[in-house]
């Protein structure tokens, strides 16, 4: 330990390779539906051919939607694997401290933040995840549920219009398409800045990629997780050593690459939406 | 007439008779076989024979009506009697009788020039139906014969342009007709020259001149334009008797047979001159020479070339010095003359445009060829470089045309016909002719161009007949839509020279651009679909206005007949998606979320998702609005608190810094 920084491991090795097929399959699809959502615009053909034309950008929107739903249900199934593992009830996993689930203290802390902006406080002691990590956590949850339920129905339209009736098919359409607006939306603009581009990690972070971050800033940045931690002497299981800079700087070319394409999306909608929408 | 003269003649002869002697005084001298008479040195019988002279045609007549310088209180009679005046009672035929030849002759003292008597004979005039008359039909070839055939004293020393003339008559159809079968109708001498008034057929007021003679032939030959219908229109060769082949321009006088006659008779005379390759205009110095061999292949090899350079003059050393005007191939091809005149090319050659296109600019003058003859420039091949000579872009007729159609051959040879025809060599490939037609090119704004929008169909019918039958089935036809807007016809859809193949992907796109035209509502609302969204990324195999639709066949959705009806629409979803089922059907495939009152699901979802947008988007920003400069502080703050911390800091940033 001596000489060389304390790191602290915030993703395990699943979570990351989750969230790195996540962006793939993100990227692809939110570049594939886009460019049939904006047919109309020169962009959108151009990128269709790059695609290697209309039927092989649908072929990799369907093959990422696969990846992204295996991901999901991977997600899924580990959070089963992981409650068995350390024994817990279903009561502690979902509304204990490390849960996704919103909780008072998130509440509190939101209030504080607001407060914090404002300059009506100091900076709150955020926990192991922010009230905006655990909505953008929320958010991928129903934007694969809806995008994923209507783009199956879209892609197999005969097998559920026994099911529903045909006209379901064009609202089917419209939620699909403008629900992964949002998702887009969101995730290039408010989850980029949230996690990645904060002027506080500017110009990048790069902890979901690599996993840990030092222990030092991790003590500052979430003080009542490190609090907790020190208390509890659980803080050594979540001691590290850095990555290799030969694989972060790996890393930074793939997270500049996801955040350039994901900016050139938006500003991409943005160029469809304020000329020529229809 | 005969009905007149002979009320004339009755009346005449009652008047004269209240003083007339009788017949029988002069018989008293006349009877005397043996009497003879001198008059101007020439001494001659003057017996009459009662019993023939009763019998003749004028038997009911006294002598002196017609010899009326005998005064009959005063016999005998002076021997040097005037000639006797027919023209007394014979007017009219004495009047046509003195302006024809023959009369012009016997003023000018010609001893050869026939007078009445050499012809009807005096006393014995036999009424003409009977078989014995002199001028009975059946003997008129020999009368005339008698003066008018080789070795007679009026064949060697008078101008008589024909020869043989008798015996070319009597081997004629006609000859043949009245000699040999005894068919008395059949036409003589005097059925064409006319009996009295004999002119040359130089002069226009004869039955033989060119304008007359149509006239003269039609006489027996009335129903003769029907046989000649497809040559020439037969009422033409009244009008316009200068241009058109005369009958005797084929079927030459005196030899008229029906397969007997030569044709291409005179042609040695012309090439006399024509044959010498140095021959040139004296107009404009172009060359007159006439390769004659070489148009034996002509389709005109057995047309003389007086037939078509018709104002030739064979009575004149140089007998094209007559020729005036160019050669009217109308004189035979009249049909298709008429339809020139009234195509665009004709009525700019009215106009006296110099760039206006006739005959000889697509056909060629001597050596033309018909269209099934591969060096011919309207074999179907050949046709597009043969307008290409006026319709390329840049020449006459391209730079005159102000429409929209650009790069005309271009675009032509580019299209599916082009290719089929130029590069399959397909010969019933449309060419330019197949649709603006050959003769009667109109813009495509006349009302009876082949290319107008309400003729278009017929014409690209002529090939595409299924589908022409489809068309004007469908709700596009104007004989099914009674409406005073444009309906679409086939080249709104497959344009006219860029057209292609249905499949070609750019067809295919293109098309519902097509439809839109007229339907802009339905073909946005189609776009706004899936179907729509992919066809404008350059997918062909989604559907399109006519998958749905049908192409020609094109129906209102409540017309059972359509692929989208109630009975049908299954089907057409199964065209492409297999396992569709009506419910499958419901799917709108023009659907909007911009009508809440025609689609309320959609508009309402639509408006939904949007709220959703707004309200995230807005949370979102304002939150991190609201961060970011509280951020920018927090980012000081935490580089100050790190500083204060140890140096394994510094090892650890280096890579960072030095990236950056």
């Amino acid at each position: 330990m001596t000489g060389t920084k304390k790191y602290f491991l915030r993703f395990n090795t699943l979570n990351r390779s989750l969230h790195f097929f996540m962006i793939i399959s993100f990227l692809t699809l939110s570049l594939t539906g886009m460019s049939l959502k904006f047919s109309y615009t020169t962009w959108a053909k151009i990128l269709s051919r790059i695609f290697g034309g209309f039927e092989s950008a649908g072929f990799l929107h369907r093959f990422s939607a696969i990846v992204m739903i295996t991901v999901f249900l991977i997600h899924l199934i580990n959070l089963i694997v992981v409650k068995r593992k350390e024994s817990v009830s279903w009561k502690t996993m979902l509304l204990g401290e490390n849960s996704m689930l919103f909780n008072k203290k998130d509440f509190e802390d939101f209030i504080a933040s607001l407060k914090w902006f404002v300059g009506k406080g100091p900076r709150p002691e955020y926990g192991r995840w922010t009230y905006w990590e655990k909505f953008d956590y929320f958010a991928v949850f129903w934007g694969v549920f809806v995008i994923g339920l209507t783009g199956l129905t879209l892609w197999f339209p005969e097998f559920f219009t026994r099911f529903i009736p045909g006209w379901f098919i064009n609202v089917a359409t419209i939620i699909h398409s403008d629900e992964a607006l949002l998702a887009t939306g969101f995730i290039f603009t408010v989850h980029f800045f949230n996690t990645h581009l904060r002027p506080e990690k500017f110009p990048m972070d790069i902890v979901i990629f690599s996993g840990s971050v030092p222990l030092e800033e991790y003590k500052l940045d979430r003080p009542a997780e490190y609090k907790k931690l020190v208390e509890s002497g659980e803080l050594e299981k979540y001691l590290s050593d850095p990555q290799p800079s030969i694989v972060l700087i790996a890393m930074k070319i793939f997270g500049w690459a996801a955040l350039i394409t994901g900016f050139s999306v938006i500003i991409w909608i943005i160029y469809a939406m304020l000329f020529s929408y229809r | 007439m005969i009905k007149f003269l002979s009320l004339f003649i009755f009346y005449i002869a009652l008047s004269q008779s209240v003083f007339a002697q009788d017949n029988s005084d002069c018989l008293m001298c006349h009877e005397d076989k043996n009497l003879k008479g001198t008059n101007k040195g020439r001494t001659f019988s003057v017996y009459v024979n009662e019993r023939k002279f009763n019998s003749s045609v004028h038997g009911d007549m006294e002598c002196i009506d017609c010899h009326q310088d005998v005064d009959p209180e005063d016999l005998p009679h002076n021997e040097d009697l005037e000639k006797v005046d027919c023209g007394v009672c014979h007017g009219a035929s004495e009047t046509d009788y003195k302006q024809g030849l023959h009369g012009q002759a016997e003023s000018r003292g010609d001893p050869l020039a026939p007078s009445c008597k050499s012809c009807h004979g005096y006393h014995y005039i036999l009424p003409v139906k009977n078989l014995n008359s002199a001028v009975a039909p059946l003997k008129i070839p020999f009368l005339c014969g008698r003066c008018h055939r080789e070795g007679t004293k009026v064949q060697l020393q008078r101008r008589i342009p024909e020869d043989k003339i008798l015996q070319n008559y009597s081997l004629s159809i006609h000859g043949e007709g009245l000699l040999k079968k005894g068919l008395v109708v059949s036409a003589t001498c005097i059925s064409c020259h006319s009996s009295h008034r004999i002119l040359p057929h130089t002069d226009p007021r004869s039955t033989i001149a060119r304008q007359n003679i149509a006239a003269t032939c039609s006489k027996c030959h009335s129903e003769i334009e029907a046989v000649h219908r497809k040559i020439i229109r037969g009422e033409l060769w009244e009008k316009e008797a200068h241009v058109l082949p005369a009958c005797v321009d084929c079927h030459q006088p005196h030899k008229i047979r029906n397969v007997l006659y030569e044709q291409g008779m005179a042609d040695k005379d012309c090439l006399k001159c024509h044959k010498n390759k140095n021959i040139v205009s004296s107009v404009d110095g172009h060359s007159l020479f006439v390769d004659y061999n070489k148009i034996k292949k002509s389709k005109h090899a057995t047309v003389a070339c007086s037939q078509c350079h018709s104002e030739v003059n064979a009575s004149k050393q140089r007998a094209c010095e007559t020729i005036v005007n160019k050669v009217d191939c109308t004189a035979c091809h009249a049909e298709i003359g008429e339809q020139y005149i009234t195509s665009i090319h004709g009525i700019l050659k009215a106009q006296e445009n110099p760039n206006a296109p006739t005959c000889k600019e697509c056909h060629g003058t001597h050596l033309i060829l018909g269209k099934d003859d591969d060096t011919s420039p309207i074999f179907p091949t050949n046709i597009p470089t043969l307008c290409a000579k006026c319709h390329r872009e840049g020449e006459k007729a391209a730079v005159r045309y102000k429409g929209t159609e650009k790069n005309i051959i271009k675009h032509y040879t580019q299209s599916i016909h082009g290719k089929g025809l130029i590069k399959s060599g397909l010969v019933v490939t449309a060419t330019c002719t197949d649709c603006h037609t050959a003769h009667h090119e109109l813009p495509h704004d006349d009302p009876k161009s082949s290319v107008n929008p309400k003729n278009i169909a017929s014409t690209c019918g002529s090939c595409h007949h299924g589908i022409e039958e489809q068309f004007e089935r469908s709700i596009h036809s104007r004989f099914v839509s009674k409406t005073d807007k444009p309906l679409p016809v086939c080249n709104n859809c497959h344009s006219a020279h860029t057209i292609r193949r249905t499949d070609n992907k750019g067809f295919e796109l293109e098309i519902m651009q097509q439809c839109g035209s007229c339907h802009p509502k339905i073909a946005a609302t189609y776009f706004d679909t899936y179907h729509g969204k992919v066809s404008r990324l350059g997918y062909t195999k989604t559907a399109k206005c006519y998958d749905c639709h049908g192409a020609h066949d094109i129906l209102p959705v409540d017309d059972p007949r359509s692929h989208l009806s109630r009975k049908n629409i299954v089907k057409t979803c199964q065209k492409c998606h297999p396992s569709a089922h009506r419910q499958f059907a419901g799917y709108f495939t023009h659907a909007t979320h911009h009508d809440p009152n025609k689609y309320p699901y959609l508009f309402w979802t639509f408006w939904g998702m949007t709220g959703l947008l707004l309200f995230t988007f807005f949370l979102g920003g304002i939150h991190t609005l609201l961060w970011l400069p509280r951020s920018i502080q927090w980012r000081k703050e935490l580089k100050r608190k790190l500083n204060e911390n140890t140096e394994p800091n510094q090892q650890i940033k280096d890579p960072d810094e030095n990236k950056d």
